[in-house]
Order: structure tokens, then C-alpha cells, then sequence
């Protein structure tokens, strides 16, 4: 009957390759679950109204064909029910029906017209809440990654998270939008064909559906049995995919070692793996089509035969055989998919779990207070200790002052708890012990965007967004003027360097653009920085990739802002440390000295024998 | 991480891109042929089924007789199976098809990248490559097989349809099927707009996978900028316009089946009214005498042969959108290497595929670059008349900034590229009278980042010496001190590396690069020296190693360590495609040029971190 839509379904199958097989079995977590759909229950409470009606109107369809054989032709009222008699008496009886034999034509094409409305505001409303319920999902997700803590992001993986928050959430859109409505509608269907067809002939019912639930229960079983086969077929693909990437961003190796020859036939092998492995998917596929069609055509086969006899029987009409066997022929199908359909629920239930793992990962601390201090005060560390394994692993015990206007410089290795110093006072990380207090207020009490809207940090390796140049300068300031924009360039030392590109400020980096040096990112990113006019500067080896002589420059025009508040300097380079206020310098989480350039020449130590490496070169020895 | 393809939509058919692709599909005959012939029985069968329905009422139900229904059931049964077995014939059939054509595909354009040139690999993305060579492919080769079912079953079908209706009674065919060609046309022009809705939302899609990425890499530098709430704001405005397109592409859609269902309706309607005259007043009716089975069977042809008609639109509408995909296809199938060898050439030494090395002079390892200028293909000159002349044994240090035309003297020299003036001659021939495998296969090469294959360490080591021995390959790791890690692995030697080497750190990654070209033994050795941090000891390591590899062969050393550096023969500073100092260590530093600043500056960043202790820094040389 659908033999062509079997074909498509079937080529449908075998696109869509499962997301995730793995088999983690988490519990799907109803409330969840429930808060996401919540928004969108008009749209599936409007859903399951029009399958009702559409099936109903679909049903009604082959009931004028079967109504006008029977009563119009062949003027036999036993099909008929009872209760329309009347009525149909009271327009005139069949002689009015057979004088107007259009009104049944007109019957069937308002009936289809009726299914197509509600078929077509079915699919509408599941549109709207599926759409509707991945965006929400994606919204929520996207900003809940944004509140988690800094260390979530430390330690989560990039390519997992967004396969998550991509794959996955289509996985379940998938499942409301195609899925999900084809259950209700299946059951829909049965029950509605059954309750018809039993009101007109009970055995004739019980013949006509007896494969159908053997269909259900082989395709359940079919699929589930097949699904290795799917694996196969994927890891497969995946493999070939693998050797593939391999081979390519290794070119010149395998150029230059002269292994094409061996290249081709480690390919030859994979490919032949991957297209025998699918063929044999394929050809199972096939093999359940096609007994599956029989089944299904036998069905159809038997209530028309037995129809026949119960005609010959006088227990049933011309109508009747039309009636059941559409009825039948209509049911096959999404009787076969329910199957299948219930095979696969399990993905959508995979994918939901794995997003409801990042969802229910905590946030970020909250302040204790949500105060919204002035910043620019002193800055007090005491005794802090900070940990991510044992309580002072990292920092153990730092104490020291910052007065508004100095400059802190810090000296260490790296791990000796540099990073996390800074990191403390912007309350990316939670101290352990000790305290830290701005103009008098501890960090714990301040509201969190107000104390990093007051804190402007230069990371080592920055991150640029993918946006022009002028529009990542003035990403914290966004009514600053272009002027301001070049200005705070210039003061980075990177305004001639922005200009001579072919597309100056309007060059596009990040993702989609062009790459920056690794100085030049280090540049824009202060520029960044300086227009948040922050009371607080933090530089964690932000020039690390910049030349000294740069370096000095940007630090000349800093000094030039004559800024109020502290700024903290990371640095390798003595030059750039010996016009601090106070040099800190860390060993092992320690403070082990303190004091300005000329204070810390005078004591032995870690800051003098650095001193005396780079003096020695920068004086022309080497 | 992501790649947004131009999926451009084709205005019409290019028939010849597609006769270019049947081919592949016309090399399997005996499936071509078996899938047709399996396909016209199927069809054939299809078309029948409704004249049993129609000769049971017409001999059976109305007659009330049961005469013959028991050879009836059985032809019937038959046709059924027989019909399964085509089913599951032309699933097989067209499933192998369309793997064996992927298959081909595949193998030829491996084969042709083997071959291509790196200006290919310079200007083509390997995400490209990947798209063209694994979704693009296999885009193509269901659509090819699977649309030669699609449209043959659909032509079959609707023109057999077409004909048994006529047969029947050619008056009330020509009434019901009047609506056809607006049917078609209206089916064509909803699959076109339904294809560029979900183009449209396809590529928000890409776009809403490339904020997840960015949100989740930039989510430190987001919460340090306090960018959450202006980040998450345009995430939604994102998130709002796919949700837009994608309920605008599931509305066209939605609307497609019941447009097509309520014109077919009208059909059948008139169909349901003038065929049941006909079966009421055989003499007076309008398209003449019926009997009630046949006006069943005209029905069920009625409902039926739309779904042909829209099948057809759907195929022509997706090769109109496939037809981006089979040009990508076709264009790197047909790229043409830009280095090849001469066809005198390749005749006495050879092909990747079967070389001749018994006709190879072995090389000695003279080198030189005879008045050598390099441009690309853009018109970029990088290299102007350069000459060099390398003795046997030699090591030479490439010294210079990023850009300055290192690397194109090295991938000139390995004839990744050649020279677009002058020439290279290698022991005095010039190497373009020899094969690419001629000089690769003697040609020892390690990038400054390791590339390593997926398959155990041995697997690795052996990439470029298939016949040697374990022992041997034990001795290469033992020369540059691999051994020791290697043995501290799980399984030693037999131990899986993972992806690309994923599990093991760049420092051994490096080390086992440096035995497989140990074990290779090349006359000419190459080495891409990393800037990369490494810590000390696996720094001293692979010095080591390095100086082993450079005795008795001819090495170019794109160099940045000052050790390598200073123990080459001679010491090269490029500058601008030129060769701006040259002379060993002490020469060059006497002349306090260039070569003396790059010197200092290391030494003192050096000796800096080795008092630190520390991972040495990230050198930039802007």
C-alpha cells in the first residue's frame, strides 16, 4: 500500500545514526524534565486534540466510500449505524442520496480537508513546543556554563561540552517533534479503528488485527537486535574518519617518509571494513522490510478473504471488506514504526541525562553580602591559604599590603601560586583560610560582577571573541567612542600594529578571523582591559610574548595614567619588576621575600640571582 | 572547531555534474541491472494489489459466492511473497550499490590525495577535506543509489497507475487526474522552499555550535569581563532566530502533505461521484459502465498516485540541494597535483604505487640551491634568487624571524614545493630529473610538532621501514633514549598511543619522532625545531638525540635552541627571503648583528628560567 514510504522511512533509519550508544543508564529526571516542558503544555495539549480529530477525520474518509457502496449503491443499511439512520431518513433516504451522489464526494473531500487541518495544527504545535524546548534548553545551558566556577572549566573538555550542548539537546528535540506525537498517534489509531471496527463486527476485528501486535513486537525486538549492527556500522565510520584525519594533517610525514603506497592500503583496508559493515546493516534492514511488508500485505490478504466468507455468511457487506481492509492497511505502518520507536526511546533518555549532568552542576559561590563597595582602596592579604587538594598546597599563609596607586610585582616559578594569588582577589577561586579585604571590605562580601568589573585581569594566553577587533577592545565599554577605543590601543602599544592590517579595527579574529600573534592577542587584550577603567590592574604574564622594548613602552604609558588604584605585575623580567613599589617573591606558596628592586638587590636570594643573570646579558657578555 | 559550508542551492539540474557521478554507479552493471529488474516486479506488484481487492468484490462479495476464493488466497499469498522477495532483492541490491559506489569514490580521491600537491594542502582546510571526503561522499552515493529507486519506482508506479485507471474506464481517469500537473508543480515549488528553510536553519545551527564554543572556551575571560549577562543576551537572540527558522521550516513543511492530500481529495471525490453513477445507472452515467469492485480499485488508484507525484518533486529537490555537494566532490577528484613527475621519469624509477628503487641512484647528500626564487600562487614572493652549496655531512641552522622564508627553503629542499626559478640539484642533478619518492624515501623529516599515527608505539617507529626488524626498531629507540619511557609504558612497545599520540606527552611524542627517523636511516635529515615548552630533562633528552641524528648526514635545522644553534656547521639568518648573515657561531657573533641580539636574548631567557626552575617560557620573536 505505502510501499514508498516504507522505502524512505527505511533510508530515514538508516541516516540516522544513533547519537550516543553507549549504554549509561541514568534515571531521566522527570522534574527537570517536567520544569522545561511546562512553558509549552497549551502546544501539547493542542497536539494530542488534533491527532484525535485528524485521525478521527482520516477514519471518517474511508467510512464515505464504504457508506456510499453500501447504502447508496446497494441500499444496505447493516453497516450503517443505527443512530444516523434517522437522521439520513430525514434528508430523504437513500433515493435523495442516489439523486445527489456529489453530496458524498463532497463528503470525502471535506473529511480529507478536516484531516489536513488537523494534521497541519498538529505538526504546528509540536513545531512550537519542540523549538520552543530547545531553545530553552540551549539557553539554560549556555548560561549555566557561564555561572559555573572557574574550576569547572578547568577541568571540563570543550569538545564534550558542546557536543552535549548540540547533539544532545537535538536528540531530545527529536524525540518531542517526531517521536513522541507518532506514540500518542499509534495508539490513537488502534484504539479508534478498533472501537470502529468492533461496533461493526467483532470476529472480523479480532481477524483483522491479529499480526498487528506480532508487527510491534518483532520491530521492538528487530531493532533492539540490530542496534550493534548500527554500532558497527558507526565505529566503523568512525575509524575510517580517524585514519582519514590522520593521514591528513600528517601529509608531510607521510611525504617525507614515502609511505603513500602503505597510506592507501591502511585505507583500502578501513574503507572495505566500512562498506561491508553497513551492506551487512543494509541488507538485515532489508531482509526485515520486506518479511515485514509480507506480513503486513497478508494481513490485508486475510480480512479480505475472511471478509468475503462472512459476506457469503450474510454477517457482513460490500462496505465492510472496502472498510476493514483500508483500515488495516492504514494501521500497518505506524504499527511496524511504534516498534522501533520504542527501541530507540532510550537515546533521547541518554541525551536528556547527559544534560542534566551540566545543569546540575553547582554554581558559582554567591557573596556573603552582595555589597557594592568603592575599590580603590588598600588591598589586604592575611594569612591566606588556598588549596585545591589539601587546604594550603597552593598558597600557604600570604600576607601583604597594597596601598592605592602602588605597583605589586610578583616573582615565582611557575606553581609556586602566582596565578592563584590573583585569582583570589577576584574570587575565582574560594580562599581557604585567612582573609583578603579591599578598602576594608572582605572579597566574600562584595557583589561577584561588581568586584570583576572593578578588577581588570590580563590573562597570559587571552581569549578573543569572534568579532572585529574594535568591537573586542570595546567589549566592556560598549558606548565608548572609537577615539577611546584608539586610544586605549595606543596605550597597549598595538594601534600602529591594528592599523597597518588590510582591514584595520574591522579585522575579524577569534574563530571565524585571522590569528593573531600571540603578542599581538596579548596587546588587544590589554587595550581590552584599560577600557574597563578598572580601580585595579592585574598583568598575570600578560607580555610574556611581547619584546622587552614594547614591554618597557607599555609600561611607560601606563605610569602615564597616573592611575589611583593597585596594580599587580607578573613577570620573568627583572626590568619590568624593578619599578614596582613592592616585588613579592613567591617560592612554593610562600612569601619568601619582599621589598623594592634596590631593597631586594641588597639580601641574597632568588630575586638577585635573576637580577644578575639578565644584567649580566643585557650588559653584552654572553 | 567548526566549519560553515556555503551550502549554495543550485537554480536548476546540472545534468553533466550528475552523468559524471552515474558512472560510478554504471561500473557496478549486474547490480544496476538486478536493482532495476527487482524494482519493475515491485512495482508491478504494487499496481496489482488493488485489482485483487476489486475482482473479490466483484466475484465474491457481490455475487455472494465463494467459488474459487481458495486459489484466489492462494495467487494472492504468492504475489505477496513474491513482492517480499523484491522487497528485500532491490534493498540488498541498491544497499550494496550504494555502499561499493562510496567505496570507489572514496578510494579514488584518497588516491588523488596522495598525490596533490601542498599548495593544495596550503589553501584547503583539512575540516574541509574531511566534509568533502566522509558527509559529502556519502551524500552522494544514496542519493545516486537510492534515488535511481525513488524515481524509477515512482515513474513506474504513477504512469502504471496512470494506465490500469485509463484502462478501466479513460473518461473517469481523465476527470480524476486533471488535477495532476498542478499537483506537480505545486509539490516542486514546496520541496525548493522547503529546502531553503532548512538551509536556513542548518546554518544558525552551525553558527549556534560556534557560540557554544566560544562561550565555553571564553568562559573564564567572560566571568572576568562580567560579560554574562550581555553574552547570554546575545545567545538568545541567537537561539530566538534558529527557533524562528526552524518553526518556519517545520510550518512549510507541515503544510506540504496536507496541500497535496486536499487537491489529491478532489480527484477522489469526483472519482467517489461520477464512478458511483456509473455503478448505479450503468446506462445513463456520464463516464459509462462500472462495476463496484472496479470503483473501489479506482479509489484506492485515486488515494495512491499522489504519493509518486510527490516522491519525484522530493528527489529533484534534493539533488537540486545535493548538487553543491557533487560539484565539491567532482572538483577534488579532478584537482590536478601541482608537482608531478615526468612521464620518462616515472617510467625507469617509478609511482607511489609500484616505485622501482632498483633503478634509484643512491644520494650522497650534496646540496644546492642554484639562483632559487619561490612565489606562491598569489603573486607572495617569498624567496629571491637564493644560492646555497652544502657539502655531504654538513648541518646547517636556519636562523630568523617568522615569515622570513625558513620554512620555504626547507619545503623546497623536500620538494614539497619547487622552485618557480633556478633549480635544486641534489648530489649535482637536478631533482626534478628524479621522482618525489626518489628523494622522500631518503629524506629523514620532524616537525616541531610531532606527528605521530593512531597503533602501538612500535607500529610508529616503524612508519617509515616497514621490513625492519623488532630489534632494529628496539635500536632506534634506544639510540635516542626512548627506551626508557617506552618501557615504562603499560605494554612497551606493543602499547596503543591513541589518537594522533593522544596518550603521551609532546616530549615523547618527539622522541619517538626522532626514532622513526633513526630507524629510516635517511641521507638528508630535516628538522622543524619546536618552541614549545618542554621541561628540562625531556629538553636534555632530546638534544641528545638530535646531535646523534645529525652525524653523518646533510641537515637543515630550522633552529631555535641555542645548543642546536651553535653546534651547526653553518648558521644562516634569513631575512626576507634572503640570506642576510651566514657563518658559524663565533663569526656570526663577532659581527653583532642580528645573529648576536637573538643570541643574548635566549641566553638570558635561558638562564632565567633554569633559576626558576621552571617550564621554559614561550619564545616570541615578533
Amino acid at each position: 500500500m505505502k510501499k514508498k514510504e516504507n522505502l524512505k522511512k527505511n533510508r530515514a533509519v538508516r541516516k540516522e545514526t544513533p547519537a550516543a550508544t553507549n549504554s549509561e543508564h541514568r534515571k531521566v529526571n522527570w522534574k527537570l524534565a517536567g520544569e522545561f516542558l511546562h512553558g509549552f503544555r497549551n502546544n501539547i495539549v493542542l497536539a494530542t486534540l488534533s491527532v484525535l480529530l485528524s485521525t478521527a477525520f482520516s477514519y471518517a474518509v474511508p467510512y464515505v466510500t464504504s457508506f456510499t457502496l453500501d447504502y447508496v449503491i446497494q441500499g444496505v443499511d447493516q453497516s450503517t449505524p443505527a443512530f444516523l439512520l434517522p437522521l439520513l431518513e430525514s434528508f430523504g433516504g437513500r433515493a435523495f442520496f442516489t439523486r445527489n451522489l456529489f453530496l458524498c464526494g463532497v463528503a470525502l473531500f471535506i473529511f480529507t480537508g478536516l484531516n489536513c487541518l488537523f494534521t497541519y495544527t498538529r505538526r504546528q504545535n509540536i513545531a512550537y513546543a519542540s523549538e520552543g524546548l530547545a531553545k530553552t534548553m540551549r539557553d539554560s545551558l549556555y548560561r549555566h556554563l557561564e555561572d559555573v566556577p572557574y574550576d569547572y572549566h578547568k577541568h571540563a573538555s570543550t569538545g564534550d561540552l558542546v557536543q552535549r550542548c548540540t547533539s544532545d539537546v537535538d536528540t531530545v528535540r527529536r524525540f518531542i517533534q517526531l517521536q513522541l506525537m507518532e506514540i500518542v498517534r499509534t495508539f490513537v489509531m488502534f484504539f479508534l479503528a478498533a472501537a470502529v471496527m468492533f461496533s461493526i463486527n467483532v470476529k472480523m476485528t479480532l481477524i483483522s488485527m491479529a499480526f498487528l501486535p506480532v508487527l510491534t513486537i518483532s520491530s521492538f525486538v528487530y531493532f533492539q537486535y540490530v542496534r550493534k549492527y548500527f554500532t558497527a556500522s558507526d565505529e566503523a565510520e568512525g575509524a575510517l574518519s580517524t585514519m582519514l584525519q590522520e593521514n591528513l594533517t600528517g601529509m608531510r610525514v607521510v611525504r617525507a617518509f614515502g609511505q603513500q603506497k602503505s597510506e592507501i592500503d591502511k585505507f583500502t583496508k578501513l574503507n572495505t571494513n566500512y562498506r561491508d559493515t553497513t551492506y551487512r546493516l543494509i541488507k538485515l534492514l532489508g531482509l526485515y522490510w520486506g518479511m515485514s511488508d509480507s506480513v503486513g500485505y497478508l494481513q490485508i490478504a486475510l480480512s479480505l478473504c475472511m471478509g468475503v466468507y462472512f459476506v457469503w455468511r450474510g454477517e457482513f457487506s460490500l462496505g465492510n471488506v472496502a472498510l476493514f481492509t483500508t483500515y488495516v492497511a492504514m494501521l500497518t505502518w505506524p504499527v511496524r514504526q511504534l516498534g522501533r520507536i520504542l527501541a530507540d526511546m532510550g537515546k533521547a533518555a541518554v541525551s536528556f541525562g547527559r544534560l542534566d549532568e551540566i545543569l546540575s552542576a553547582p554554581l558559582e559561590k554567591e557573596p556573603g553580602k552582595s555589597l557594592t563597595p568603592d575599590l580603590s582602596g588598600d588591598i589586604v592579604f592575611d594569612h591566606v591559604c588556598f588549596g585545591y587538594e589539601r587546604p594550603n598546597d597552593v598558597l600557604d599563609g600570604v600576607s601583604f599590603t597594597a596601598k592605592p596607586g602602588q605597583t605589586v610585582a610578583i616573582l615565582g616559578a611557575t606553581g609556586s601560586g602566582k596565578t592563584s594569588l590573583v585569582q583570589l582577589l577576584q574570587r575565582l577561586y574560594e580562599r581557604t583560610s585567612g582573609s583578603i579585604t579591599i578598602n576594608g571590605t572582605d572579597v566574600n562580601d562584595i557583589e561577584h560582577g561588581h568586584l570583576r568589573r572593578n578588577i581588570g585581569i590580563v590573562l597570559q594566553e587571552p581569549f578573543l571573541y569572534s568579532r572585529t577587533i574594535l568591537e573586542n577592545i570595546r567589549i566592556c565599554a560598549p558606548c565608548a567612542t572609537d577615539e577611546d577605543v584608539y586610544c586605549a590601543a595606543r596605550t597597549a602599544s598595538v594601534h600602529d600594529v591594528i592599523e597597518s592590517f588590510e582591514h584595520g579595527y574591522e579585522t575579524l579574529v577569534g574563530e571565524r578571523g585571522v590569528t593573531l600573534s600571540g603578542g599581538q592577542q596579548q596587546r588587544v587584550a590589554i587595550a581590552r582591559t584599560l577600557m574597563q577603567h578598572a580601580p585595579i590592574l592585574i598583568f598575570d604574564d600578560s607580555m610574556s610574548a611581547v619584546d622587552s622594548e614594547t614591554d618597557a613602552a607599555i609600561r611607560r604609558s601606563l605610569l602615564a595614567l597616573n592611575r589611583k588604584g593597585v596594580t599587580f605585575l607578573i613577570s620573568h623580567r627583572i626590568t619590568t619588576l624593578s619599578q614596582a613599589d613592592n616585588i613579592l617573591v613567591l617560592e612554593d606558596g610562600r612569601i619568601t621575600q619582599q621589598g623594592t628592586h634596590s631593597q631586594l638587590l641588597r639580601q641574597p636570594g632568588l630575586y638577585r640571582r635573576i637580577a644578575e643573570i639578565q644584567d649580566a646579558v643585557s650588559e653584552g657578555d654572553a | 572547531m567548526y566549519i560553515e559550508e556555503q551550502d549554495f542551492a543550485a537554480k536548476r539540474i546540472d545534468w553533466s555534474v550528475w552523468k559524471h557521478l552515474y558512472r560510478y554507479a554504471l561500473q557496478q552493471k549486474g547490480l544496476f541491472l538486478t536493482v532495476i529488474v527487482a524494482l519493475i516486479f515491485v512495482a508491478l506488484i504494487d499496481i496489482a494489489y488493488p485489482l485483487f481487492t476489486s475482482y473479490a468484490i466483484d466475484h465474491f462479495v457481490v455475487p455472494k459466492s465463494l467459488d474459487g476464493l481458495g486459489h484466489f488466497a492462494a495467487l494472492y499469498a504468492v504475489v505477496i511473497l513474491l513482492q517480499g522477495s523484491g522487497v528485500i532483492t532491490f534493498i540488498n541490491c541498491a544497499g550494496q550499490l550504494e555502499m561499493k559506489i562510496a567505496y570507489t569514490i572514496r578510494q579514488d580521491a584518497f588516491h588523488r590525495l596522495q598525490e596533490l600537491s601542498f599548495s593544495f594542502y596550503d589553501r584547503t582546510a583539512v575540516g574541509y577535506i574531511m566534509a568533502r571526503m566522509m558527509s559529502d561522499i556519502s551524500r552522494l552515493s544514496d542519493m545516486i543509489a537510492w534515488s535511481l529507486v525513488d524515481v524509477l519506482w515512482s515513474l513506474l508506479f504513477a504512469l502504471g497507475c496512470m494506465a490500469t485507471m485509463f484502462a478501466l474506464s479513460w473518461k473517469l481517469a481523465l476527470i480524476s487526474l486533471a488535477v495532476l500537473p498542478l499537483l506537480a508543480f505545486i509539490s516542486m515549488k514546496l520541496q525548493t522552499l522547503m529546502l531553503k528553510h532548512q538551509r536556513e536553519a542548518r546554518k544558525l545551527n552551525s553558527r549556534i555550535t560556534g557560540a557554544f564554543n566560544e562561550g565555553i572556551m571564553g568562559a573564564v575571560t567572560t566571568k572576568t569581563l562580567v560579560r554574562e549577562e550581555a553574552n547570554a543576551g546575545e545567545f538568545n537572540e541567537l537561539t530566538g532566530s534558529m527557533k524562528k527558522a526552524s518553526v518556519k521550516s517545520a510550518l512549510v513543511s507541515a503544510s506540504f502533505f496536507p496541500i497535496v492530500m486536499s487537491l489529491g481529495a478532489i480527484g477522489t471525490a469526483f472519482a467517489l461521484t461520477l464512478g458511483g453513477e456509473a455503478v448505479l445507472s450503468p446506462q445513463t452515467a456520464f463516464v459509462g459502465a462500472l462495476t463496484a469492485g472496479t470503483l473501489v480499485a479506482f479509489v484506492s488508484y485515486c488515494t495512491q498516485i499522489f504519493d509518486p507525484i510527490q516522491q519525484l518533486a522530493n528527489i529533484l529537490a534534493e539533488m537540486l540541494g545535493a548538487q553543491a555537494s557533487a560539484e565539491r566532490v567532482i572538483t577534488l577528484l579532478n584537482t590536478e597535483p601541482d608537482i608531478t613527475d615526468r612521464p620518462d621519469i616515472v617510467e625507469k624509477y617509478g609511482d607511489i604505487l609500484n616505485p622501482h628503487p632498483e633503478n634509484w641512484e643512491p644520494i650522497s647528500g650534496d646540496i644546492t640551491f642554484d639562483h632559487v626564487s619561490f612565489q606562491y600562487k598569489n603573486g607572495e614572493r617569498v624567496l629571491d634568487d637564493f644560492s646555497l652549496n652544502v657539502q655531504a655531512g654538513q648541518t646547517i641552522a636556519l636562523v630568523g624571524e617568522t615569515g622570513a622564508g625558513k620554512s620555504t627553503i626547507v619545503n623546497l629542499l623536500c620538494r614539497f614545493y619547487e622552485p618557480t626559478e633556478g633549480s635544486i640539484r641534489i648530489d649535482g642533478t637536478d631533482y626534478r630529473e628524479r621522482t618525489q619518492l626518489w628523494l622522500q624515501s631518503s629524506l629523514g623529516y620532524v616537525l616541531q610538532t610531532p606527528h605521530l599515527f593512531s597503533g602501538t608505539i612500535q607500529d610508529n617507529i616503524r612508519f617509515g621501514s616497514p621490513g625492519a626488524t623488532d630489534e632494529e626498531v628496539r635500536q632506534a629507540a634506544r639510540l635516542v633514549h626512548a627506551e626508557p619511557f617506552i618501557l615504562a609504558q603499560e605494554k612497551g612497545y606493543e602499547t596503543e598511543i591513541g589518537e594522533s599520540g593522544a596518550r603521551l606527552s609532546t616530549g615523547q611524542k618527539q622522541l619517538l619522532s626522532f626514532a622513526r627517523v633513526v630507524l629510516k636511516n635517511p641521507r638528508i635529515f630535516v628538522l622543524d625545531e619546536a618552541t614549545s615548552s618542554i621541561d628540562t630533562e625531556t629538553e636534555q633528552l632530546i638534544q641528545h638525540a638530535i646531535s646523534h641524528i645529525l652525524q653523518g648526514r646533510t641537515s637543515f635545522i630550522v633552529a631555535h635552541r641555542l645548543s642546536t644553534i651553535r653546534s651547526a656547521d653553518r648558521i644562516l639568518v634569513i631575512r626576507g627571503g634572503k640570506i642576510q648573515e651566514s657563518g658559524t657561531h663565533e663569526e656570526l657573533l663577532r659581527l653583532r648583528g642580528y645573529y648576536y641580539d637573538l643570541y643574548t636574548q635566549q641566553f638570558c631567557e635561558d638562564r632565567t628560567a633554569e633559576s626558576l626552575g621552571s617550564v621554559k617560557p614561550e619564545r616570541s620573536l615578533e
